[in-house]
């Protein structure tokens, strides 16, 4: 059965398709790749399916559930988590708040509780902070869980937000553009990284990525778009033959 | 070690108690004349403003400018309550009952607000509690029944010093306990960046309107307090002057901070109370004080945006599992608990 299942999606910003007919099937556990130059719509994408934008046509379903219509927070509580093309952390909380603010939707405790400090509340927040320590340990920055998210540098940076998509506890996660500003050695890591919490946290993946290594690497499936359509599909060896693919996207490189 | 653990558990109750009973005691042996009694009440009620504030502007990051409308709210209602609705002989004890009903309603007002506003952008909000403090205004002028712009009164002086001061505490421990829990981190996610908040799990909808009217019944718990402690209320009483007032005390104490609210209410309240003697000594006119206010606001912004705190927190005020030693034995435990589950699998 699909995880995710995207249907003839498009959409219009005003007088611009930046989205055209894209469709999807995403299995569980697969790693699943989107490729394109710039403005090619593939960040739009991962908006649409995030409930950030409302598409103009087309249809999304998460285990068979439509995700039109609903807010962000609902469809990221259904298990969809997302990192940020240029990071969006919460800046000025600790590196604790952050990942615990990931938290909210598996908080189970009231208002009420809250306010009065009674029991549910102790056991939620305990669960709550242990489960947040632990994947900061995971991430090699348990030890910085106090300090301000703007002061670490830009690879922890990077990491913390991988963090907090993963405090959702999510089934499927959208990685945009994770590898940008990174150097060889630190592009590595990086797909180490996204080996093994794939493993670890049993994930399916959609990627967003500009580094043709990296995608060549990890993906089992790469979808190749230019000016919102879909060019080309297929493993990374199929792609990387295609000739449209050569033209729009590696062509590009060349000139350049 | 073990000594400072005591502290570190009963300390702060240990003095919460001390204080109720200077609450008590001082006005009651002479050892405080009534001015320095009612400046004393005063920072108590401006305490409670000012964390009401503060949790909108400062900590959600929105901006409200209408919050004298809630107070306002708090007051009649309460007012209302203790001279017509309860019999006279039991005001007393059923006062704290008026007090609540007050910030009910005010917090009721709060959810109408809230809807509304919440459903487009956050700049809204200015707009429409501008527009609420004045039609609160209004609409107090043209009700004849509650003395219209004579204002209302026969309340009895219930607002005791102790009362003030319980308020207080209680107003503090719940606006602690709302901002260190999943709703607070909510608050501090959506000034940080709401289009993430909404992508980490928050629902910024139902975050913003529990702020919004949780700050609104605090208004309007300090509204039935400042009623029975003048026994007078008038609409010209809650005007955006007196809003004005409040965003000065919040912004002075600190944004973000409950220790800022309490220091930023109190420094306002004795400096404000010491012009009014410095004027009249010098004979000149007390209308400079309304000069002040935003004079102050002015000078802040310009030169100490952050206020006195500015997003720092006292010790005391800090759960003690939210505390830095806490939050390294969690860690420890944490770990240990992740290499216990990975030896398992």
């Amino acid at each position: 059965m699909t995880l995710l299942q995207i249907r003839s999606l498009t959409h219009w910003f005003g007088g611009l398709r930046a989205v055209h007919d894209f469709n999807l099937d995403l299995l569980p556990g697969e790693l699943v790749a989107i490729i394109g130059p710039n403005g090619a719509g593939k960040t739009t994408i991962f908006n649409l399916i995030t409930g950030v934008y409302v598409p103009s046509q087309g249809e999304i379903r998460f285990e068979g559930q439509s995700l039109i219509g609903l807010q962000p927070h609902e469809i990221i509580s259904l298990g969809i988590a997302r990192t940020f093309q240029n990071i969006r952390l919460f800046k000025e909380l600790s590196v604790l708040d952050n990942v615990r603010i990931a938290h909210y939707a598996r908080t189970h405790y009231s208002i009420w509780e809250a306010l009065l400090r009674l029991p549910r509340f102790g056991q939620e927040e305990q669960r709550v902070r242990y489960e947040a320590l632990e994947l900061l340990d995971i991430f090699g920055l348990a030890d910085l869980a106090e300090v301000p998210a703007k002061s670490l540098p830009y690879g922890q940076q990077r990491r913390l937000e991988m963090a907090r998509a993963l405090a959702i506890a999510p089934k499927l996660l959208l990685l945009d553009e994770p590898a940008a500003g990174m150097n060889p050695a630190e592009i590595d890591q990086l797909m180490d990284t996204i080996r093994w919490i794939r493993a670890e946290f049993r994930l399916t993946i959609l990627l967003i990525e500009h580094q043709m290594r990296v995608v060549m690497n990890i993906a089992e499936r790469i979808k190749v778009l230019d000016f919102g359509q879909t060019i080309a599909e297929g493993t990374p060896q199929e792609v990387q033959r295609n000739p449209r693919v050569i033209e729009a996207y590696l062509g590009e490189e060349t000139i350049l | 070690m073990m000594k400072k653990t005591f502290w570190d558990r009963w300390g702060t109750p240990l003095i919460l108690l001390i204080g109720f009973a200077l609450s008590m005691a001082l006005p009651a042996s002479g050892l405080i004349n009534p001015y320095i009694e009612l400046v004393l009440k005063y920072i108590g009620i401006n305490i409670i403003l000012t964390i009401s504030l503060n949790l909108v502007n400062g900590y959600m990051g929105e901006f409200s400018v209408g919050h004298a409308g809630f107070m306002a709210i708090g007051a009649y209602v309460s007012s209302i309550l203790t001279v017509w609705v309860f019999p006279a002989a039991w005001e007393g004890v059923l006062f704290p009952l008026a007090l609540l009903a007050g910030g009910i309603a005010a917090g009721l007002a709060g959810l109408g607000i809230a809807f509304p506003s919440f459903k487009t952008r956050g700049d809204y909000l200015a707009i429409v509690t501008l527009a609420f403090n004045m039609i609160i205004k209004s609409v107090l002028e043209n009700l004849e029944v509650l003395g219209g712009p004579r204002g209302f009164m026969g309340m009895s002086k219930l607002t005791t010093l102790w009362w003030v001061y319980l308020v207080v505490v209680l107003v503090v421990y719940l606006a602690r306990n709302f901002v260190y829990s999943s709703f607070g981190r909510g608050v501090l996610s959506i000034r940080e960046d709401e289009t993430a908040a909404s992508l980490v799990s928050v629902n910024t909808r139902q975050v913003k309107v529990l702020t919004f009217v949780f700050s609104a019944f605090l208004a309007g718990l300090a509204g039935g307090l400042f009623a029975h402690e003048l026994q007078f209320i008038n609409p010209r009483s809650f005007t955006i002057l007196k809003s004005t007032d409040m965003l000065v005390m919040v912004y002075l104490g600190g944004i973000g901070s409950l220790g800022g609210s309490i220091l930023g209410a109190t420094v306002f309240t004795v400096v404000m109370e010491g012009l009014r003697s410095v004027l009249q000594l010098l004979n000149i006119s007390q209308e400079w004080r309304l000069v002040v206010a935003p004079l102050m606001l002015i000078l802040l912004m310009l030169f100490r945006p952050q206020g006195i705190m500015g997003l720092r927190e006292f010790r005391f005020l800090i759960p003690l599992q939210e505390r830095s030693e806490a939050i390294q034995k969690a860690r420890e435990t944490a770990r240990t608990q992740r290499r216990i589950g990975e030896v398992r699998s």
